[in-house]
């Protein structure tokens, strides 16, 4: 499925033997996939390959990264890896929806991708929908996070200092049997089926995500990223931290085209 | 999320997300689901069948891969009709192929004689150069079809030394720019081109953040 780039330095750049991987869940407000547009555009991330798969819905454009003329014509696909050696970091962007009954083939050849090129962890930016809170995630952070009990022993600790909340399990049957509690991530697309086999296959697996709605959900990215770069240190995290980072060309126009003067 | 008026609907989500996938994880198949499942799929195989120089048809699988040096594919109406416009006739070019399908929006069959307002998907050569093909689909290839098409089209071909052009059209609302649309003078080109092609390009790159999807993006 991994398709290495030719001039990516050869087969060094698809060794991520104790690298993270950071890969966004397609859901809802696409935030996960916009924080990890800032993560790759900020960190000037280069690309080292592409998944060569049926799962997705195909698209094609030029660069979204583009940052000058001579950068701008390189095409872009639908499942993209980018990576940086030097913060042991590889990022794998999805750029477009699942075919209809596509979801499981693709979760099943991406961890198994996940274990044959030795990533280290692997953490999950995604997002739930924020009307299906119940009273008590009304209040306080929107955001929450997620740990495979592989991961939790190594990083549990890390999480209590920095003082995050674990996503609450829910109840199976409401309002019949309150004791039976399941995860529940409504709008969270592949969320929790890459979460629950990762935990059986012994993956160290961080989901990251934010409740939030349609909309603008550029501020969720923000926030998700914010939160991401809390753990991982990629930025200098100082005051105002939502200047630091790139936004890509590609989110030029989200929201339409300029106006036609006749309208006025 | 709850409306103007007060009642409450569950908003469609731009990142394709259904409730129906999570029902479908909580239970197993059955196995008449399953049986349901591969008879749907398999009608909606897609069959690429070729035609010999001796007029019989025969099944892509069968025989040497077809020796390609161009390869030009208009995909939807109007490239389609461009080609047959500009480009085939009977004299220089014959059928050597056609595409089978069925989807919910159109259904192809493997007659080659068809009107311009059919949904057909037929593969054209240059009789003079047997190496030059051409394909026009104004027929609809699903979602779930788009990377069967690419497979068995691609995989009847040699790739070595293989140009490929493809035509397509987008409406000119689609195409994202800081002016608008209207004052735009239409129809324009634009493309996209792989770092391998080193040809000079007749018309402007598609500028970010513009994308192309379903088969010509496949």
């Amino acid at each position: 499925m991994f398709v290495p780039c030719d001039g990516g330095g050869g087969s060094a750049s698809s060794d991520f033997k104790g690298f993270t991987l950071l890969v966004p869940a397609v859901s809802v407000g696409n935030v996960g996939q916009l924080a990890t547009d800032l993560v790759i555009s900020t960190l000037d991330m280069t690309k080292v390959g592409y998944f060569y798969t049926d799962c997705l819905v195909p698209m094609v454009g030029n660069n979204p990264y583009a940052t000058a003329e001579e950068n701008s014509m390189e095409l872009s696909i639908n499942a993209e890896v980018y990576s940086l050696p030097s913060k042991k970091l590889v990022a794998l962007q999805i750029r477009s929806p699942f075919i209809k009954n596509k979801y499981r083939p693709f979760c099943q050849t991406l961890l198994s991708w996940v274990k044959s090129s030795k990533c280290a962890r692997v953490i999950l930016l995604s997002s739930s929908h924020a009307y299906q809170r119940d009273d008590e995630q009304l209040l306080g952070t929107p955001l929450r996070y997620l740990l495979t009990p592989d991961l939790e022993k190594a990083v549990g600790g890390l999480m209590q200092e920095l003082n995050w909340k674990e996503m609450e399990k829910v109840a199976a049957y409401p309002g019949i049997n309150d004791t039976e509690k399941v995860l529940h991530i409504p709008g969270g697309g592949i969320t929790k089926l890459l979460f629950t086999e990762s935990c059986s296959k012994g993956i160290q697996m961080a989901v990251l995500l934010k409740f939030c709605s349609e909309g603008d959900n550029i501020p969720d990215a923000f926030a998700l990223v914010n939160y991401l770069n809390e753990w991982l240190q990629l930025i200098k995290s100082e005051v105002n931290t939502s200047s630091q980072w790139k936004t890509p060309s590609s989110w030029r126009l989200l929201f339409g085209n300029g106006l036609p003067p006749a309208l006025f | 999320m709850a409306t103007f008026f007060g009642e409450v609907v569950v908003a469609p989500s731009r990142a394709g997300v259904d409730d129906e996938e999570s029902a479908e994880e909580a239970g197993e198949e059955t196995p008449e689901d399953r049986e349901i499942r591969r008879e749907l799929e398999k009608k909606r195989e897609i069959d690429v069948l070729w035609t010999l120089k001796s007029g019989a048809s025969t099944e892509s699988s069968a025989g040497e891969p077809l020796a390609c040096s161009t390869f030009i594919v208009a995909i939807g109406h109007h490239a389609a009709a461009f080609l047959s416009s500009f480009i085939l006739d009977s004299v220089c070019w014959e059928v050597v192929g056609v595409v089978k399908l069925w989807n919910e929006w159109c259904r192809t069959s493997n007659t080659t004689n068809v009107l311009p307002t059919d949904s057909f998907c037929l593969f054209y050569r240059l009789i003079s150069d047997p190496t030059v093909l051409l394909c026009q689909c104004s027929c609809y290839v699903a979602e779930d079809q788009q990377f069967q098409w690419l497979e068995k089209v691609f995989g009847c071909m040699r790739k070595e030394g293989l140009q490929v052009t493809i035509l397509s059209t987008c409406p000119v609302a689609d195409y994202k720019t800081q002016e608008s649309t209207l004052t735009l003078p239409s129809p324009f080109l634009k493309a996209l081109k792989t770092k391998e092609f080193k040809e000079q390009v007749c018309c402007p790159l598609l500028e970010q953040p513009n994308i192309v999807r379903d088969l010509p993006a496949a």
